[in-house]
């Protein structure tokens, strides 16, 4: 009690250097968790588009971006015509830009794809797409800042197209994308013959294996990957998520440092004491525990005001009509454990120079210290 | 130097210091110059002497608080030196009182006197019966749950003397104890001391400028110029 009094009594005694600190650690975890989840919401939607009712995608080797990968036509039909295989659907991906929207998503699909015929449609009849070369289908976010309905004619890059339904998906990337005939991707995006991917369901989730060395076997271009390795691997995602994190990391470090400066402080505001405590036969450790428990009090506040923030920073985003749809304020529980550790370690971290410097006070010298 | 109380019942000597030198400032100032001093068990020896003579030094070493530069501290038989357990030392062998009370100001009078029984790993019955008890010795029963903000000077440094005394050590070293009291409060805390010392069975170390209190000491040590001069009966 007395221990954890010490620790406390210091932090209320500079009470607004300790809000700072705590602050500081507050809004590193609040920014990281801010931007790991987005981003991690952005490529779980990524991977539900890939994933749309299949389970393995195919693409060309040794591409470092699915948007530049090539996957030849007449490798859809071969796939889909394998016994293993219950469908097989290719898909063109390709961004254009449009008056005030410099990012539209395209997909090019065949009227039999999952998107096509799963997606709930709001306007138009799912039985009409592909029926013409300019048709073309938007999901409710594009339909809204394309100001587009059923029967509209839209800018889209270079070429007009006629609307002929909005649908509604629950993947924010496909709600703010154009839907487009295979063949008019193709034709739009000059990739004549060719796909991006092909998404693959198999009858037997157990053939995977072997369905990948089949396609290794055939399309030595091509690879194969099931959809949750292909999440892992991809050096798209593994560069978004290093990139979160290391922004969050920077946060944090920054935290890190405040609670550092703050733990210096409070060691030389409080030399006298340590003292008292050491003639009182108070060991290293335990002055070292008064100091980390300091700034782990700090740390703990900071972490748990970070995730309120962050929580409630993510629902603001989400409650933005342009961002609707591609933030997912659902926090992993084992992001909120690892931002915690991260922010705790960081306390620690911070909280290590001065909790050594404090162990090594003498005494007999600080005593005589006003 | 002779223990003034050596032939009464053979007493064993409790603090002993065998040509002590102790300097600062990396050399330039010679504070201890080959001091010599035996402590027996259960004398009050008063230790007297201008400022800087070395009397806070002396204390310090043998507390373990500082080392010497040369010269050998024992304590109940044991050399204090780098080796040997401090802790220990400072959590039951000896306890400490300054001039200036040193204690934490945020905390109230019984969280200052539990610290060493914190440190040490007492029970906290144990500890807290312990406190009680000082506390109604030393007057301080209404005054636990103060603050020391709230306490008068003589209060504090009563408070201080139950806390060198929280874990029954068997010596107590006090700098200056009473220096920064007026008299009345002067005389009351060193009554205390001399009372509280009695009952424990503890031996007392205490510098002082105070010529009356020192005589009423069982020894009084004289040290100038950084050696022990002279030794008195006093008392």
């Amino acid at each position: 009690m007395i221990f954890l009094k010490l620790i406390v009594t210091n932090l209320r005694r500079h009470g607004i250097r300790s809000l700072i600190s705590v602050a500081g650690i507050a809004f590193s975890v609040a920014a990281m968790l801010t931007v790991v989840t987005i981003l991690q919401g952005a490529i779980g939607m990524f991977s539900s588009i890939l994933s749309s009712d299949s389970e393995m995608i195919v693409f060309e080797r040794d591409v470092s971006d699915l948007f530049f990968s090539n996957v030849p036509a007449e490798a859809a039909g071969q796939i889909s015509s394998w016994p293993a295989v219950e469908r097989a659907n290719p898909v063109l991906f390709g961004i254009v830009s449009s008056a005030g929207h410099p990012i539209i998503t395209c997909f090019g699909v065949t009227p039999a794809d999952a998107r096509i015929q799963k997606a709930v449609w709001l306007q138009g009849d799912r039985r009409s797409f592909a029926q013409d070369a300019e048709d073309v289908v938007l999901g409710t976010r594009a339909a809204e800042f394309l100001s587009a309905s059923l029967g509209s004619r839209v800018q889209i890059g270079h070429a007009t197209f006629h609307v002929v339904g909005v649908l509604k998906t629950a993947n924010g990337f496909e709600d703010g994308g154009v839907f487009m005939p295979l063949a008019s991707a193709q034709s739009f995006f000059h990739k004549e013959g060719t796909s991006s991917v092909i998404t693959v369901k198999l009858r037997n989730k157990d053939d995977a294996a072997a369905f990948k060395k089949m396609v290794s076997a055939r399309y030595p271009n091509l690879i194969a990957l099931e959809d949750a390795e292909f999440t892992r691997s991809y050096s798209q995602f593994r560069i978004l998520k290093a990139t979160a994190w290391a922004v969050g990391g920077c946060g944090l470090l920054l935290g890190g440092l405040g609670v550092a400066n703050t733990m210096i402080m409070s060691v030389f505001a409080r030399i006298r004491e340590i003292a008292i405590l050491r003639v009182n036969g108070f060991s290293h450790l335990q002055i070292g525990g008064v100091i980390f428990g300091e700034s782990a009090v700090v740390s703990a506040s900071g972490a748990i005001a970070g995730l309120l923030i962050g929580s409630c920073f993510l629902y603001v985003l989400k409650a933005i009509p342009a961002l609707g749809g591609y933030v997912d304020p659902t926090i992993h529980p084992l992001l909120m454990l690892v931002v915690l550790l991260l922010a705790l370690l960081t306390g620690i971290a911070g909280a290590l120079y001065p909790a050594v410097y404090a162990m090594r006070i003498r005494a007999v010298e600080a005593l005589r210290f006003e | 130097m002779r223990p003034a109380l050596e032939d009464q019942d053979n007493p064993r000597i409790v603090l002993r210091a065998e040509n002590l030198w102790k300097s600062y400032d990396e050399g330039t100032v010679a504070v201890l110059k080959g001091v010599d001093c035996e402590v027996f068990e259960g004398q009050t020896v008063a230790l007297c002497g201008p400022s800087g003579c070395g009397k806070s030094t002396l204390l310090h070493l043998f507390g373990g608080l500082d080392m010497p530069d040369r010269g050998r501290v024992s304590v109940n038989a044991v050399a204090v030196n780098r080796h040997r357990n401090l802790l220990r030392l400072l959590r039951h062998e000896v306890g400490f009182v300054f001039q200036l009370h040193n204690l934490i100001p945020d905390l109230t009078l019984a969280e200052n006197c539990l610290i060493p029984t914190v440190a040490a790993g007492i029970d906290r019955r144990i500890a807290k019966a312990r406190l009680l008890e000082l506390a109604e010795r030393t007057g301080l029963s209404h005054r636990l749950n103060h603050r020391i903000q709230k306490l008068s000077g003589g209060e504090r440094q009563r408070t201080a003397i139950c806390r060198a005394l929280m874990n029954r050590p068997k010596i107590l070293l006090a700098d200056e104890p009473t220096g920064s009291l007026d008299e009345q409060a002067r005389n009351v805390v060193f009554n205390l001391l001399l009372d509280l010392v009695a009952t424990e069975g503890a031996t007392l170390l205490m510098a002082t400028h105070d010529r009356n209190l020192a005589g009423r000491c069982d020894r009084l040590v004289e040290m100038h110029d950084g050696k022990i001069h002279e030794h008195a009966h006093a008392g």
